[in-house]
């Protein structure tokens, strides 16, 4: 049975009706517009879907939007065109990933991680990514990418 | 077949990607594209006819060019180095230089991204068509400003005397808004074989200034800063959302289908024809959830596959090959193995893989009344629209009743990676057969377990060599045998009802070819011999493990094998690798990689595995592999680092001699390297196909793993080698056939144990050193 929600997402509230066991992923797609989280696989395993709630990454694609009462951010609320966050800028000077697909996964993973601590070892950054899928490969101008920010935002 | 052209409805229009444009397409089976077609772009009717200048470039009243490129970027910042090409040979800044590409209405068929061919072919066809059109403004120029041609110059778009600099007219000024109206020379071919030629010569390279820069890719600002639509993003007025319903044994028919099991979800349709099953729904929650409840009563009898993955190379090996061949003959092989003073011989296995792209196929269709619209992240999405007329067309038996052939315009829009023959050519067609029946707008979306079990595989294969060895230790004999599957048990282009998943399941027939491959190198042995066998595929119809091109097709699996077994000569004959390989090569660039990687490498000569151990007591070793794609060649060393304790094999280091011929962009190169590096790394180490008798088992990223960030390596240094003189001769794949024999050579340097069998597992490795 379809049940109305408010959900948080990137500064704003937003009333949705849906079936409680929906996941997040959908409304944030279908009903906000929003462009960044995108659906990769429907079982939390590899991360196209990232978003962050009140602080931490989340993977929107299982988590049910009855389950969504924290503060959501989305790649669509981080930076403006004029006015990007550092990591996405990081990501741009980079040239960070090759089909762009999964890449708001690992912006969002970045900046949970870096908002939390910038100040990060090799290691404990490519752990920090670790569940992360890019088919294309391109995790060493990720990995340059995610350096690059978080010498920026020390 | 007649080629057709014909308008589709200013109605529809506004709805396509680019409203500026008003297009045309046409498909035609056995032909593929039109030879004309009307297309209003901006202020202007372009005709879509190779011939005319205009088909290729524009330039408007703001001095803004216009390429319209009948090839694909999928992240590789291709279309970037076509606007560096053209924006050298007109001599404008190449930020005024936009690149409209995947879209069958505004651009010819230059076959999409095929074979590496993105700069190779197509990059050479706009240089052409650019030096063209810069002499035909410098014709109008000269005549309106009354300078006689060779005492014109251009520097950014602006024609002015030599002698003069304030006499001068901008290309704006001459033609913005305006047709060309020129022509240029076309070798009557559409595909990667298109070229075209002018009475332009094309700038020398030692004049170039744009070509061989690092310009940033054009489209990477806006996909990290979530504005740039992707296929995903595309909503239409009135559009449904369509999932498919797929059998759990592979093959299995529908004997009928309870369309009351789904009656309680709101406004769902259920989509059945033959064996073709789907479902739609305005929410797409509620089609996720119809496509799990409907209740479908499959016919398993005659499904399933014959072997199983366990037992897939005793199967191949016994195996009646349904056809052979010899591809390379050199000498007297068999004469020289039966006398050689020794023999060496080795057996390497590769399984299917899988393309597994980060999300599983998805598209819009809009088929209606006579006429399609495709919305495809296909990587050949002019195939896309050929396919998909085709399907709506052609008859199965009295079955399915034939049609008038519909005017379809398929449009690429951004999705996830493509590196060949994807689910992406299924999911379009799948998204028009729900759509015709619908009779409205539908958005496909495959689900995980659908990407992994159901998308076109790699081919699985054993290969066989054997050298023969001559009493002062040279080997004078070698036979490479490859015994598999095709690696087209369906073509690699979708444009036809037997070429698809959709095709299968509404009856059209499969028809598989003999397709395989042979290691490219200049290995001079005075014997050689390139053979082999090509299986029929597991199941013809529907299948899951049908096989179709995956990035540089049959590339690792046949120089995975060859290289490992170059080392297996060098060890048989004492000499080091890299000197065995610099010995045998004939051609100087091939020598020139092999240098030049090694040196970044520096290169410790071995004449046998050096076992060393670090300070925590793992194994550590460098290998070499090399080999050549098409004009192009690299070599790699890897270095890799096996954990003593949990048999884990980690590629630390890799080293790169690289020569593409003409560097375009030294910086997307060296991601476009790394990138095929990677992939191929995690081809090696993780990624194998399972199945049972019934099913594809490895239908998710747990049972299919592949290389995560933990995996990437310290360091990948890479040296070029620019040959401007031989011109772009592409990067897409050459770099991801050198990695895994490079990786089994240094697993052998570094523990002394060969591994014959992709890939190295943990579990593989230990069995592997606890045998030796």
């Amino acid at each position: 049975m379809d049940k109305k929600f408010t959900i948080n997402v990137d500064g704003r509230d937003h009333t949705i009706t849906a079936d409680p066991a929906m996941p997040l992923l959908y409304a944030l797609r279908n009903e906000l517009g929003k462009k960044g989280p995108r659906f990769g696989c429907g079982l939390a395993q590899c991360g196209t879907c990232t978003v962050i709630q009140d602080g931490v990454a989340i993977r929107s694609c299982v988590m049910p939007i009855a389950a969504a009462t924290g503060k959501i951010r989305t790649l669509d609320g981080l930076g403006t065109p004029e006015n990007p966050h550092p990591v996405q800028k990081a990501f741009i000077a980079e040239e960070a990933g090759q089909c762009e697909y999964c890449i708001s996964g690992w912006i969002m993973t970045t900046v949970a991680m870096l908002e939390e601590n910038p100040d990060r070892s090799d290691e404990e950054i490519r752990a920090g990514l670790e569940g992360l899928k890019c088919r294309c490969a391109t995790q060493m101008s990720i990995l340059r990418a995610v350096k690059r920010a978080a010498e920026v935002m020390k | 077949m007649n080629i057709r052209s014909e308008q589709i409805s200013i109605s529809r229009r506004d709805l396509l990607k680019g409203t500026a444009a008003l297009v045309v397409t046409v498909s035609v089976p056995g032909a593929v594209q039109p030879a004309s077609a009307n297309t209003v772009t901006g202020h202007m009717t372009r005709l879509l006819d190779p011939t005319v200048l205009d088909t290729w470039l524009a330039i408007s009243r703001d001095g803004r060019v216009t390429g319209y490129w009948g090839k694909m970027d999928m992240g590789q910042g291709v279309d970037t180095a076509i606007a560096q090409i053209i924006a050298e040979e007109l001599d404008v800044h190449v930020d005024n230089v936009d690149i409209i590409f995947g879209d069958s209405g505004t651009c010819v068929d230059q076959g999409g991204a095929s074979g590496s061919t993105g700069v190779r072919n197509s990059g050479v066809a706009f240089q052409a068509a650019a030096a063209e059109a810069r002499l035909v403004l410098l014709e109008k120029a000269s005549a309106q400003l009354d300078v006689p041609l060779d005492q014109l110059t251009v520097s950014d778009g602006v024609v002015h005397a030599m002698s003069d600099p304030e006499k001068s007219v901008s290309y704006a000024e001459l033609v913005g808004d305006q047709l060309l109206n020129a022509s240029i020379e076309w070798n009557g071919k559409f595909g990667n074989s298109l070229s075209l030629s002018g009475r332009a010569k094309p700038k020398d390279p030692a004049d170039y200034r744009v070509v061989g820069t690092s310009v940033p890719r054009k489209d990477i600002a806006g996909k990290i800063l979530a504005t740039t639509d992707f296929l995903h993003d595309l909503k239409l007025p009135g559009m449904l959302h369509g999932r498919m319903v797929r059998p759990k044994v592979a093959g299995a028919r529908v004997r009928n289908v309870n369309k009351e099991s789904v009656s309680d979800i709101p406004n769902v349709k259920v989509v059945v024809e033959n064996d073709f099953v789907g479902v739609v729904a305005p929410n797409e929650w509620d089609a996720i959830k119809a496509a799990k409840q409907l209740e479908v009563n499959w016919d398993e009898s005659n499904a399933g596959f014959p072997t199983t993955s366990e037992e897939l190379f005793s199967w191949i090996r016994n195996a009646t090959p349904a056809h052979s061949d010899v591809e390379h003959d050199e000498g007297d092989v068999a004469a020289g193995l039966e006398g050689a003073a020794r023999t060496i011989s080795a057996e390497f296995e590769w399984p299917f893989q899988s393309h597994a792209r980060m999300a599983p196929a998805a598209s819009v269709a809009d088929v209606r009344d006579g006429e399609a619209t495709i919305w495809t992240d296909s990587q050949k999405p002019w195939d896309s629209g050929t396919g998909a007329a085709r399907l709506m067309a052609e008859p199965v038996g009295d079955r399915r009743p034939g049609r008038p052939l519909y005017k379809v315009r398929s449009i690429w829009m951004p999705g996830p990676g493509s590196y060949g023959r994807s689910d992406a050519g299924d999911g379009a067609m799948d998204a028009a057969v729900l759509s015709d029946a619908v009779g409205a707008p539908v958005r496909l979306q495959w689900m995980r377990h659908e990407g992994h079990a159901w998308d076109p595989k790699g081919p699985a294969s054993v290969i066989t060599c054997r050298a023969g060895i001559d009493d002062s230790g040279k080997v004078f004999a070698y036979h490479y045998h490859i015994k598999g599957f095709s690696r087209r048990d369906q073509n690699s282009r979708e444009n036809g009802p037997a070429e698809v998943l959709a095709g299968h399941l509404l009856g059209h027939e499969n028809t598989p070819e003999w397709v395989m491959s042979r290691p490219a190198e200049s290995y001079g042995f005075p014997n050689k011999r390139y053979s082999w066998d090509a299986l029929a595929p597991l199941r013809t119809q529907a299948s899951p493990l049908r096989t179709a091109h995956f990035r540089d097709p049959y590339g690792p699996e046949v120089h995975f094998a060859a290289e490992s077994f170059i080392d297996e000569m060098a060890l048989a004959t004492e000499t080091d690798p890299l000197e065995f390989r610099l010995n045998v090569v004939t051609d100087e660039r091939d020598a020139a990689v092999l240098r030049a990687a090694a040196e970044l490498a520096e290169w410790e000569p071995r004449t046998r595995p050096r076992r060393k151990r670090d300070s925590s007591g793992n194994f550590i070793g460098t290998g070499i592999a090399y080999a050549q794609r098409n004009g192009s060649v690299n070599a790699v060393v890897a270095e890799v680092e096996v954990n003593a304790k949990t048999s884990r094999v980690w590629v630390r280091r890799m080293w790169v001699g690289s020569d593409h011929g003409l560097i375009v962009n030294p910086f997307t190169l060296e991601r476009t390297i790394e990138g095929n590096l990677m992939q191929a790394t995690s081809r090696t180490l993780f990624e194998e196909v399972k199945f049972d008798h019934k099913m594809v088992t490895t239908d998710d990223w747990n049972s299919y793993p592949i290389l995560e960030s933990v995996d990437a390596p310290l360091e990948i240094r890479i040296t070029h080698i620019n040959r401007p003189e031989l011109g772009p001769r592409g990067a897409g794949e050459p770099t991801t056939r050198v990695m895994p024999g490079a990786i089994a050579n240094a697993f052998f340097d570094a523990t002394g144990v060969r591994l014959r069998r992709v890939p190295f597992t943990p579990e593989r490795v230990k069995e592997a050193l606890q045998a030796s």
